[in-house]
């Protein structure tokens, strides 16, 4: 991971809120610090406020009255995008038509003065990091997906930005590809240790890429954390839903046990409450004997997806389980089971506002 | 290896914002001083005549003029019709068929589209007029030379002369469009021919029938070469306000008039448009 | 049988339509190169008409290459950048600027010549150069070349690639001039060949706007047309046609690509 020897600068974002023209909110006033060469993801639903996010990082949007944005230390919030010195990607990828695979890596450089020669060689560095080698001279609309977003990404690295700002560069492409790059882009991007910000509405993305992640809902911060923490440690019931899949169980709570219809399950720590939120990650549910198992239930149905198999139990909890088991294990539908849950697993959500 | 923000570019002082103003700048100039400027003065010296304001009204209130209104709505009306009849018969058949010599029958068909309206009046002359065809064949069949170029007739046919390519081609573009799909669902669900035709292609060609129609009506309202080539007693609404303007020199029942036609032909222009939510421009 | 008989019937329609719009032209080109057209093409193939066709109306076809190009040069330098402000604002404001220079294709070209008239009617020396004509002729032309160049910037996402050559360090004009006007070229293109085939076709604005001086080609065709015999009228047409089918057959290849694309 990399720390303060990172390249790039830092960036501070102070109170950065944004109003539409026709009155819709779509950033509340936000505030983050990301540190130099950090990779921070900002993840959430579509309208959820983190491509607004990104756009004021850039300077492609200026933020409400009152709001900021520091590079290093340096306010930069009234210096449009053209003069912050950021590499941006975008989702769309926004390569020049009118322009060859090298013409578009180059044109920064272009902007920039850079002698021919001093460019080529960039240019030439830039196509053998990012495996488009053979590629130079063709026209953009001569390219696959994958092929247009390296050159994207080669265009964007290749002015050497103070900060690489990614808006959803993957989502436009199939998902077999999309897996594939996923891991030359985390590997690119450890290996430049430039700061990033990445944007995208893909859990799994941000979990591989994301020093931190930035969970964002209906244009506000729901939490920031690094990925362990967002999935171990959600803070509320969105979060817990919206990153993998979450078992949410309504109950009272005494003396440090959930008491469900299929039985009682210790908690951590717990004590007694009338009415809690909990929840419980699927693969942290064990099907066990049914005799000995404190919480039991009814095989509801059984998905078979290969690597493993998803159960549903009915009885134990208010609402159906979902247990993601072994698929070695052999179990019907209608067999009666008992569920086996480590006390840390289970994870109380403060209540619903 | 950080580039400073400061050695970037020149033109960094322009603002994107002044830029994107700055290229509104000369339309804006062209559009004020040869547009809307010139409007603002038509409109009020179509109330600067003896009656003042009351000009407008006598556009719809002196007989002489609402006859001619009448005359030309209804002649815009029937050409507006035939012209979709035509078009649409011609169009979804050439849309629909492949045979040797379709691209030449094409070509045939949407040459005439340059043609400014007084060409297709001297066309209507040479089909219809004193040495038409049209009289030759007559006076050799019957014995007797027709010629009708000079009428309300041969207006009538110079704008099916002008109307029609440009229809076929919209009616085209829209069959081409066409999802397949859907006549083969009502096929598979028992439809026969004529009723695929009625409540599958006819229906979904409604928004191209509301466009170029809206289009044909409109440019039939205002178009003048055509009915300046042809004659000018001919009764009317732009051959009147040039009557008016030139010969008269009644200024400001003309820029009533203008007014008027103007109106008629942009509200006519602006439905079509809400209804077929796609541009819709009057021609020549 | 029943089909063979429809595709029959339709066909036949289809011809006569054809033949409507063809036989006259057909009748037209004849009539420019035929000795005496009363007496039919046996009197002779002449290309005498043609000749005095060339002297008498020389100045117009020039004067309408002039009008017309200048129209060109002026919706170019005017449209283009407005189509590009005008797409990248959006809203409101841009939709109601849109409307109204779209205003002078729905009102017809007589309203447009009367309030020009009426305006700069006037202005003697402006109102006897043939630039009063050509006022009219961009009024008229700016919404096709604006329009056109729309389309493209809205088909190619013209604001994102704005947005990558900014981000790249691009100052507005440099945008401008490196990505927005390259990627507009086929509706530029496109804009200009309507323009020119407008303008040397437009009758109904010049003919109020002319002088004796200053008259242009389809001035010069109504002119002929009621003054003329039949032979010089046609082969007056006759040179009409050969400027403008090029232009013609140019905008059709363009409709193609557009088709197939």
């Amino acid at each position: 991971m990399s720390g303060p020897q990172g390249h790039g600068v830092s960036v501070r974002i102070g109170h950065c809120g944004k109003t539409f023209a026709d009155g819709t909110h779509a950033l509340e006033p936000a505030s983050l610090d990301i540190a130099r060469g950090e990779t921070l993801v900002l993840l959430g639903p579509s309208g959820c406020g983190k491509t607004t996010m990104l756009r004021i990082i850039a300077g492609l949007e200026e933020p409400d009255e009152g709001g900021k944005v520091l590079f290093d230390g340096k306010d930069v919030t009234a210096i449009p995008i053209e003069r912050r010195n950021v590499g941006m990607v975008f989702q769309s990828y926004a390569l020049f038509p009118n322009m060859s695979v090298a013409e578009n890596i180059g044109y920064g450089l272009r902007i920039r003065g850079i002698p021919a020669t001093e460019r080529a060689k960039r240019v030439a560095e830039l196509v053998a990091l990012t495996n488009i080698t053979g590629l130079e001279h063709r026209r953009i609309d001569q390219l696959s997906g994958g092929q247009r977003q390296r050159v994207a990404l080669a265009r964007a690295v290749a002015i050497r930005p103070g900060i690489l700002l990614l808006d959803e560069p993957l989502t436009a492409l199939d998902a077999a590809l999309r897996y594939r790059l996923r891991g030359e882009l985390n590997r690119l991007l450890r290996a430049l240790g430039i700061t990033a910000i990445y944007v995208t509405h893909d859990q799994s993305e941000a979990m591989e890429l994301g020093d931190r992640i930035v969970v964002m809902r209906k244009g506000a911060i729901a939490q920031i954390g690094s990925p362990r923490e967002i999935y171990f440690e959600p803070k509320d019931r969105f979060v817990a839903e919206f990153i993998g899949a979450a078992n949410i169980v309504e109950a009272s709570l005494d003396d440090g046990h959930l008491i469900l219809p299929g039985g009682r399950q210790a908690i951590a720590g717990g004590t007694s409450q009338p009415a809690v939120v909990a929840m419980i990650r699927p693969e942290s549910i064990g099907i066990v004997d049914v005799e000995a198992a404190p919480l039991r239930g009814q095989v509801e149905s059984v998905s078979f997806v290969g690597d493993r198999q998803r159960v549903v139990v009915v009885g134990a909890s208010p609402k159906p389980l979902t247990v993601d088991a072994p698929n070695t294990i052999q179990v019907d539908a209608g067999d009666r089971v008992g569920l086996s849950i480590a006390s840390k697993a289970v994870r109380l959500l403060p209540p619903e506002a | 290896m950080v580039l400073r923000l400061e050695e970037q570019g020149h033109h960094h002082l322009l603002s994107h914002r002044s830029f994107v103003g700055l290229c509104l700048l000369p339309l804006a100039a062209v559009t004020v001083a040869f547009f809307l400027l010139p409007m603002a003065r038509l409109l009020v010296t179509g109330a600067e005549g003896p009656q003042g304001l009351a000009g407008y009204v006598s556009i719809l209130a002196e007989p002489r003029y609402r006859a001619t209104l009448i005359n030309t709505v209804l002649l815009a009306a029937a050409t507006t019709v035939v012209t979709l009849v035509v078009a649409t018969i011609a169009g979804i058949f050439l849309q629909r068929h492949r045979f040797p010599g379709r691209a030449v029958l094409i070509a045939m068909l949407t040459f005439p589209l340059a043609f400014p309206g007084v060409v297709v009046g001297f066309m209507i002359i040479l089909l219809a007029g004193r040495q038409g065809l049209i009289g030759d064949i007559s006076s050799l069949l019957a014995g007797e030379r027709l010629v009708f170029a000079y009428s309300i007739y041969g207006l009538f046919l110079g704008y099916l002369y002008f109307s029609i390519p440009r229809v076929i081609l919209t009616i085209m573009a829209a069959v081409q469009k066409l999802d397949p799909g859907l006549e083969e669902a009502a096929r598979s669900l028992g439809a026969g021919p004529w009723a695929v035709q009625r409540d599958v292609v006819l229906p979904a060609l409604a928004p191209a029938f509301v466009a170029s129609g809206a289009i044909v009506f409109a440019t039939a309202m205002g178009a003048f070469g055509t009915a300046f080539t042809l004659a000018t007693n001919i009764d009317v609404l732009p051959m009147l306000i040039y009557t008016e303007f030139t010969l008269a020199a009644n200024f400001a029942t003309s820029a009533a008039l203008s007014v008027g036609l103007g109106l008629i032909t942009w509200v006519i222009l602006a439905l079509a448009r809400s209804f077929s939510g796609s541009a819709v421009a009057a021609a020549g | 049988m029943r089909d063979r008989l429809i595709f029959t019937g339709q066909f036949l329609f289809t011809l006569l339509v054809a033949a409507f719009l063809v036989v006259p032209t057909a009748l037209s080109i004849t009539a420019g190169v035929t000795t005496n057209y009363f007496r039919g093409i046996q009197s002779g193939l002449t290309l005498q008409w043609v000749a005095q066709v060339w002297d008498l109306y020389a100045d117009t076809i020039g004067l309408s290459f002039l009008i017309a190009f200048a129209t060109l040069a002026v919706t170019l330098l005017a449209g283009v950048p407005a189509a590009y402000a005008l797409h990248v604002r959006g809203g409101q404001l841009s939709r109601l600027v849109e409307e109204i220079i779209t205003l002078p294709i729905a009102i017809p070209g007589l309203a447009l010549a009367l309030a020009l008239l009426l305006t700069y009617g006037g202005f003697g020396a402006f109102r006897r150069s043939w630039l009063f004509i050509l006022a009219g002729h961009v009024v008229f032309t700016m919404p096709f070349m604006v329009r056109s160049v729309m389309a493209i910037f809205a088909s190619v996402d013209i604001k994102t690639l704005d947005e990558g050559a900014a981000s790249l360090g691009a100052s507005p004009w440099r945008r401008f001039r490196d990505v927005i006007v390259p990627n507009a070229v086929p509706g530029i293109l496109a804009g200009s060949l309507m323009v020119v085939t407008l303008s040397l076709g437009e009758f109904n604005l010049t003919w109020m706007l002319h002088t004796p001086l200053t008259k242009t080609l389809p001035i010069g065709l109504a002119d002929s047309y009621a003054s003329m015999r039949l032979e010089v009228a046609s082969a007056y047409t006759l040179i009409f046609f050969i400027m403008i089918i090029p232009l013609l057959v140019a905008m059709q290849m363009f409709a193609e690509r557009e088709l197939t694309r």
